[in-house]
């Protein structure tokens, strides 16, 4: 490590590390986020649900959107898995069938970015998908 | 990709690793492998969450998940469930004591909703070990902040206007002890940070050097450029490893970065930071005492003046002050004193961190706005009083400190108002006291310990306190007379007057206000022979009902010095002169045939 020779150093080096940290800064208040919740149970990770998550993770990193990835367990839908669940902050969660990756990029593009619905929604008829 | 999808949190305090932290981290990062997730989720120790009734603890995030009393054995099915499917391990999720409600998320927890944490705010939070996770909180900021914005006088005035006092104990006004500091004239000055914490039972510095030692170091460097100093010197106990182990780890990676050293960001200041380590006496942490033990002198303390703000560390102007001081000053800094002065009552500004212990259900560290009452701390945040007794007493400020009775559980806690009401702030110990404590005995037992740590030095101290204690053992042993009572009352008075320092100065405090508060307690023993709680041994006489015994013979069986006689099925016996009055026979007989008086 070189020295930090400035307070604008030190700033920079802040940044770098605070993208690291984020996940950790989010999970404290994360209503104040975009919340997604991939269904990962063993159904869904047959299906791909892993890649789903990850790809959600990536991309809205790379589209600089401060979002809560996690997982949960089997969501109950397991015919149109994988399922994900989007929470925007102040709404109703919404949960979004057979999401492989350009499903997920809709997703991202249209529902989260723009608030505007997209195809796939499936009705929800349960409490949360945590019980 | 180098950023993980999950965050595991382990408690890396003292307390976690005294169970079974380090077997936990180990087994995290087996299965992890096992199941290749490495590059997805990231394994680290933090500070203390806290919550130590309930260690070993482990966060898991995003989720928020928070596990208590977790196992070695437990990690298996947390990877395998949790981090690979998803599904939170039920059984290992908090269970509010009340309502019996399971809660998955810390911030659903009645334990932390009502607490603010600043001292502590990367406590369970960060890895004490990672400076950059340190610098991304805004570490190192207000440090930069104030090298290139403000002058030391500047600084020096925000610390002021902000309000904050001293943590250790005093409650001294802290930006003017800097500014008293500052202004004599010396070609050398020192900045000492008292990490001796000698209270039993208290762990609050401890747990902010081992869950943030950067705070420490940060605040430390400020303050030497407030009052001058390129020198500080953490006093800290040899029998704290842990946190003088993450403190050098700090210390080393701060020089590393800069941001310790010549120079320090670019600006014309230079400050190093060395140890010192003390042997574990109580008195030392008195701050002319910490001096001398520093110089190679025996620690023992020394009239004031001259304050060491002006005449201290090997004769030169030295500014002490408490961990949990410092460990505020970077905050106060970046967000500002009128932020800070918002916070608590009308002289005490900030935040409280307390050890609660005792016979509270939820044991821990905890942080609260001054002019939380104690009702609040004890029931909302401890959880009330464990398995369903009644709350007697709450003892604050330590071994000096007072107890103090259900009348003043409303008192919102401040500087002020837990002296006006007969005990003190001290470094922040809170032992909560239930039905079966004896008031007479707990007394006892506090000055027991300073009369062990009394230096030696006055004779008030010394040979007073020891006949206090000889007092109190008389009453508690049931000889004691109306008249031993008056002489507590006299003698501590004359302790209190003639006594050199703060310990000799305080050390009669339990002894006048459990009188004060729990005056019939005396008067049941030295009156009528009783310990009203029946803790006092020699009081307390275990008896059978003749009518109520049926010769069951359990008591019989289980007396473990045979001091209980009878046939099967006709009435026992206890021979007063062997029993050693252990309760076992009281606590196993079925039929409540058996009296204690
Ligand atoms: C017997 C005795 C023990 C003390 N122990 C400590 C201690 O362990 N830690 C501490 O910070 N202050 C302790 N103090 C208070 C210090 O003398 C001093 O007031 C304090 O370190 C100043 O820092 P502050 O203004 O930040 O509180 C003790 C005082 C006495 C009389
Ligand atoms: S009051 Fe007690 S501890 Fe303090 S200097 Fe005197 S003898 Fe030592
Ligand atoms: S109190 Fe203990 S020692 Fe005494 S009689 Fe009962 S069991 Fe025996």
């Amino acid at each position: 490590m070189s020295k930090i020779k400035s307070l604008s150093d030190l700033k920079k080096i802040k940044e770098e590390v605070q993208s690291k940290m984020k996940l950790r800064e989010n999970s404290d208040n994360p209503e104040q986020f975009v919340q997604v919740k991939v269904g990962m149970a063993t159904c869904g990770i047959a299906s791909g649900a892993k890649d789903t998550m990850k790809f959600f993770i990536e991309e809205l990193e790379l589209q600089a959107v401060d979002a809560v990835v996690t997982q949960t367990g089997c969501m109950g839908y397991c015919y149109a898995e994988p399922t994900v669940e989007v929470i925007l902050p102040g709404k109703e969660p919404v949960v979004f069938g057979y999401v492989n990756k350009n499903k997920a990029e809709e997703i991202i593009d249209t529902y989260i970015k723009k608030g505007k619905l997209v195809d796939g929604i499936i009705p929800i008829s349960f409490k949360t998908i945590d019980e | 990709m180098t950023d993980y999808r999950m965050h595991i949190l382990i408690c890396g305090g003292t307390g976690c690793k005294a169970s079974e932290s380090n077997e936990i981290k180990e087994k995290f990062n087996h299965f992890i492998s096992e199941f290749d997730l490495e590059d997805e989720v990231q394994v680290l120790f933090t500070g203390c969450f806290g919550f130590c009734e309930k260690g070993p603890i482990i966060k898991v995030l995003p989720d928020n998940t928070f596990y208590v009393s977790v196992a070695a054995k437990d990690i298996e099915e947390i990877v395998k469930e949790h981090i690979l499917k998803g599904r939170p391990v039920k059984r290992l999720l908090y269970k509010e004591p009340v309502s019996g409600e399971v809660i998955s998320e810390s911030q659903d927890m009645d334990f932390y909703k009502k607490q603010i944490r600043i001292a502590l705010r990367n406590c369970g939070f960060i890895n004490p070990e990672n400076i950059e996770e340190y610098i991304s909180r805004d570490g190192y900021m207000a440090l930069g902040k104030c090298l290139s914005e403000y002058t030391p006088e500047e600084t020096t005035n925000i610390i002021k206007d902000s309000g904050l006092r001293g943590r250790g104990g005093g409650g001294f006004p802290t930006g003017l002890k800097w500014e008293i500091t500052r202004k004599v004239e010396s070609d050398q000055k020192y900045v000492v940070c008292n990490a001796d914490e000698g209270d039993p039972g208290a762990f609050m510095d401890r747990s902010i050097l081992e869950g943030d030692p950067h705070s420490v170091i940060e605040a430390m460097a400020i303050c030497g450029y407030c009052i001058g100093a390129d020198t500080g010197l953490v006093y800290i106990r040899a029998e704290y490893p842990l946190a003088i182990e993450r403190l050098k780890t700090a210390i080393k990676q701060a020089e590393e970065y800069g941001l310790l050293g010549d120079k320090i960001l670019g600006a014309d200041f230079n400050f190093k930071i060395e140890l010192r380590y003390g042997a574990g006496a109580f008195v030392c942490g008195e701050e002319t005492a910490l001096i001398h033990s520093m110089e190679g002198l025996r620690g023992e303390p020394t009239v004031k003046p001259p304050f060491p703000s002006v005449s201290g560390y090997m004769e030169k102007p030295t500014n002490v002050n408490n961990v949990e001081t410092f460990a505020n000053i970077p905050v106060i800094i970046n967000k500002g004193a009128a932020w800070f002065s918002k916070i608590g009552t009308d002289k005490s500004k900030g935040t409280k961190v307390f050890a609660l212990a005792g016979k509270i259900n939820n044991v821990g560290l905890i942080e609260v706005p001054m002019g939380t009452t104690l009702r609040e701390v004890i029931y909302d945040i401890g959880g009330g009083i464990k398995d369903g007794k009644e709350f007697k007493a709450v003892q604050t400020g330590g071994p000096s400190g007072g107890c103090l009775t259900k009348d003043f559980l409303d008192t919102p806690i401040d500087y002020e108002n837990l002296l006006s009401a007969g005990s003190m702030m001290g470094s922040g110990g809170m032992i909560v006291m239930d039905e079966d404590d004896c008031m007479v005995s707990i007394a006892k037992f506090y000055l027991e310990f300073t009369l062990e740590e009394s230096c030696g030095k006055c004779n008030p101290c010394r040979i007073g306190n020891k006949r206090l204690f000889e007092i109190l053992d008389k009453v508690t042993e049931g000889k004691g007379t109306l008249e031993d009572i008056d002489k507590l009352k006299v003698l501590s008075d004359v302790i209190k007057d003639t006594s050199l320092c703060g310990l000799g100065q305080s050390s009669p405090n339990p002894v006048l206000s459990t009188i004060a508060n729990f005056e019939d307690e005396y008067l049941s023993h030295v009156e009528e022979g009783k310990c009203p709680a029946g803790q006092c041994k020699s009081l307390v006489r275990y008896d059978i009902l003749e009518d109520v015994c049926n010769g069951c013979t359990l008591c019989f069986r289980n007396c473990p010095v045979g001091a209980i006689t009878g046939e099967r099925r006709t009435p026992h016996f206890i021979d007063q002169s062997l029993c050693i009055k252990c309760g076992v026979c009281y606590d196993k007989c079925k039929f409540n045939a058996i009296t204690v008086n």
